[in-house]
């Protein structure tokens, strides 16, 4: 194994420890070893046998399943547990994207002026940047709902689509802004520096000795780390947010909103503190995405890239379960970026067909994304993984705990309560 | 409750309400005295859905006041008056389907730390004892309406009568003071009516819970109610004990046709 594809192996082994500890649910006596095993395990293994190729080729094919999960976790909140139908995920996404770019980078001086301009650039660190992403994507949401969340369903889905286009519209037309029509360029890449030449000076010498065999282009495998680790934080800290009391308010407000309010909760507020917060999560999302394309401009956040893939994303996964809303992002991102190849394997058989229809054959993928939406909402519309129904995380039993539920099953539906024989098997031993 | 003395914890004065062209709440007025179970009956259309909603803040009167404990409480949002310890459940009932039975009790009682956004990220421990405490409370309220063993089974699974319960067990997580129950009868088995009854005179009795019960039953509106009051047309027609009001011309006058039978049956 040569010292890149060492390197490349060590950096690979905490993003797939991590996979192993998200997707295997045993205690984590059992867990942690066991991620451990197969996330090293299975670093080394792709590092020695895969192409350099086709390994970089899923590096970055899962730096941007990543920041389409953030995306699909924002929505989540808002449509999964409350009910938010927001069609303008793309506005959010824009805002954190253009508000990072602006904060980390530097505003253009020169001749370069003449042709790059941007209201300021204030060259702050890469955190400060997606942070202040996530703030601005929060506080345009919150003025946003004010007025728009007195609609419901549909009519909420037509005002944010709207609000969506304008903000995508403003950073097209206004010049001055983020250099309006053309790209912004730039926008700096955290931690670049440990596979440039004259490295970090801050990295102790061995670090930069160890890092030294990374070309530039091996950056992706640096920035995969970044994002699985803002990834899992996400996810914590929303699972901590949404499994709660709080969470379960916006779960009874979905469910039956009048009998929500019956029961003392100021539901306006609960309905706006969610959509702030997906809103805030989407602009992280958004930031990650500026940092890892360098170039942003206003056409990436179209509604079809930028809104109703999310959307497919989450219906497969699962609405109201942040594992299904990454393990959605995956597989969609897969199935798109799949049907990138299918395409070019078409070309010919389109050809055979009329001489101009492989220049459209890119319009035969959404059309497949779209059958498969169809699919899902037809036959299996709660996703691939089901909302759980208990809410607050502090009402799971640990695992291991005598499981008396079960019993309760049996009896719905059936003779009135009364009949008192299953009683002491369904009764709960309390606790939490 | 022949004490004169006894201030009304509830107080409906002169309440109006008009749905466009139609009247209908007429210059109602009627007191609830603590610690009864007052029924309120009347032909349909007589307007007692309709004064639970502006009571209990659903809707807005035209005029008139609502005083509850002597306080001025007309206008207020739904979740103030609840707050008030002034609840209510409704016609049909409305369960968070989704949610388990348990978790649908949690939910009711106000002002919970783990409602507020951030102490789920800054005090989360503080927040799992609230909810200890809740569980254990919500469980009591479960076994108390003979719900218990269906906890943990999604709301949205239960049968009719057993989501009518549900709606009497949220409405005892709130601890109220004063109940408002629509219709609790309609849609159950004679043998879980009993049981309702018994249940809500048991909460009379011993928690000193006042009902106010709209109901068409006419057998449990006799047995559990005193006094009932009759609404007709947006009014109150009469008030008094359940044998005074089956015999009063007036009553009979407003029950006429397929009614008729059952008052005086």
């Amino acid at each position: 194994m040569d010292p890149a594809t060492l390197v490349k192996a060590i950096l690979l082994a905490p993003t797939l420890t991590i996979l192993v500890f998200a997707l295997v649910r045993i205690p984590w006596r059992a867990r942690v070893p066991l991620g451990l095993v197969l996330g090293v395990g299975g670093a080394f293994g792709a590092a020695a046998t895969l192409d350099a190729g086709l390994l970089s080729y899923l590096v970055s094919f899962s730096i941007m399943a990543g920041i389409y999960a953030v995306l699909c976790l924002g929505l989540n909140v808002q449509w999964g547990y409350t009910g938010h139908l927001n069609f303008g995920i793309a506005g959010f996404f824009a805002l954190g994207a253009f508000t990072t770019a602006l904060v980390t980078t530097s505003a253009p001086t020169g001749t370069l002026a003449q042709y790059s301009q941007q209201a300021f650039g204030l060259e702050l660190p890469f955190l400060v940047g997606i942070a202040a992403g996530a703030v601005v994507a929060g506080v345009v949401a919150f003025l946003i709902a004010i007025p728009v969340l007195r609609l419901r369903m549909d009519f909420l889905a037509i005002a944010t689509i709207g609000i969506a286009e304008i903000i995508r519209l403003v950073f097209q037309n206004e010049r001055w802004l983020a250099n309006g029509p053309q790209p912004l360029r730039g926008v700096p890449r955290p931690l670049y520096c440990t596979v440039q030449e004259p490295t970090c000076a801050w990295l102790p010498a061995p670090v930069a000795a160890w890092l030294a065999p990374l070309a530039p282009r091996d950056y992706i495998f640096i920035y995969l780390g970044i994002v699985t680790l803002i990834l899992a934080l996400v996810y914590l800290a929303l699972e901590r947010a949404v499994r709660s009391p709080w969470g379960r308010v916006l779960r009874a407000t979905r469910d039956e909103e009048t009998s929500t309010a019956m029961s003392g909760k100021n539901v306006p507020r609960v309905r706006i503190q969610s959509f702030v917060l997906g809103a805030a999560v989407m602009g992280l999302g958004g930031a990650l995405y500026a940092h890892y394309t360098v170039t942003i401009d206003y056409s990436h956040f179209n509604p079809l890239f930028a809104t109703f893939i999310v959307w497919v994303m989450l219906m497969l996964g699962g609405s109201g379960n942040n594992r299904g809303a990454i393990l959605g992002a995956f597989i969609i991102w897969g199935v798109w970026s799949g049907t990138a190849f299918l395409t070019e394997a078409l070309e010919p058989g389109l050809r055979a067909i009329s001489e101009t229809l492989p220049d459209r054959s890119a319009y035969l993928r959404w059309l497949l994304v779209a059958l498969l939406l169809a699919a899902i909402v037809l036959y299996r519309p709660q996703g691939l993984l089901k909302e759980e129904t208990i809410v607050s995380r502090h009402l799971l039993r640990r695992r291991g705990a005598a499981a008396t539920t079960p019993g309760a099953t049996a009896t719905v539906g059936g003779a009135p309560p009364a009949a008192t024989a299953p009683e002491a098997a369904g009764r709960d031993p309390g606790g939490g | 409750m022949a004490d004169p003395a006894a201030r009304p914890l509830l107080a409906v004065r002169d309440l109006v309400k008009d749905f466009g062209g139609l009247r209908a709440i007429d210059h109602c007025s009627f007191d609830v005295k603590p610690g009864t179970i007052t029924g309120l009956i009347g032909p349909n259309g007589a307007g007692k859905t309709t004064l639970f909603n502006l009571v209990t803040g659903f809707l807005q009167p035209d005029a008139g006041r609502v005083r509850f404990r002597g306080e001025d409480v007309t206008n207020l949002p739904p979740y103030r008056i609840f707050e008030k310890k002034l609840c209510r459940t409704f016609q049909l009932p409305r369960e968070h389907r989704s949610m388990t039975v348990l978790e649908n009790l949690m939910l009711v009682p106000g002002r919970q730390v783990g409602e507020r956004f951030w102490n789920n990220w800054l005090r989360p421990a503080t927040v799992k004892a609230a909810e200890a405490r809740l569980r254990g409370q919500a469980m009591e309220v479960l076994a108390f309406v003979q719900l218990d063993h269906l906890a943990h089974e999604p709301a949205g699974n239960l049968s009719g009568g057993q989501k009518k319960l549900l709606e009497l067990a949220r409405v005892l997580m709130a601890e109220p003071e004063l109940v408002l129950l629509d219709e609790p009868g309609a849609g159950v088995n004679p043998t879980l009516m009993r049981r309702l009854a018994e249940d809500i005179e048991t909460l009379r009795r011993e928690r000193g819970i006042t009902f106010l019960l709209i109901e068409h039953d006419m057998d449990l509106v006799m047995s559990l109610c005193d006094p009932v009051i009759v609404m007709s047309e947006g009014k109150k027609l009469m008030e008094g004990e359940p044998e005074r009001v089956r015999r009063d011309p007036a009553v009979l006058e407003a029950y006429l046709g397929g009614q008729y039978a059952a008052v005086e049956g």
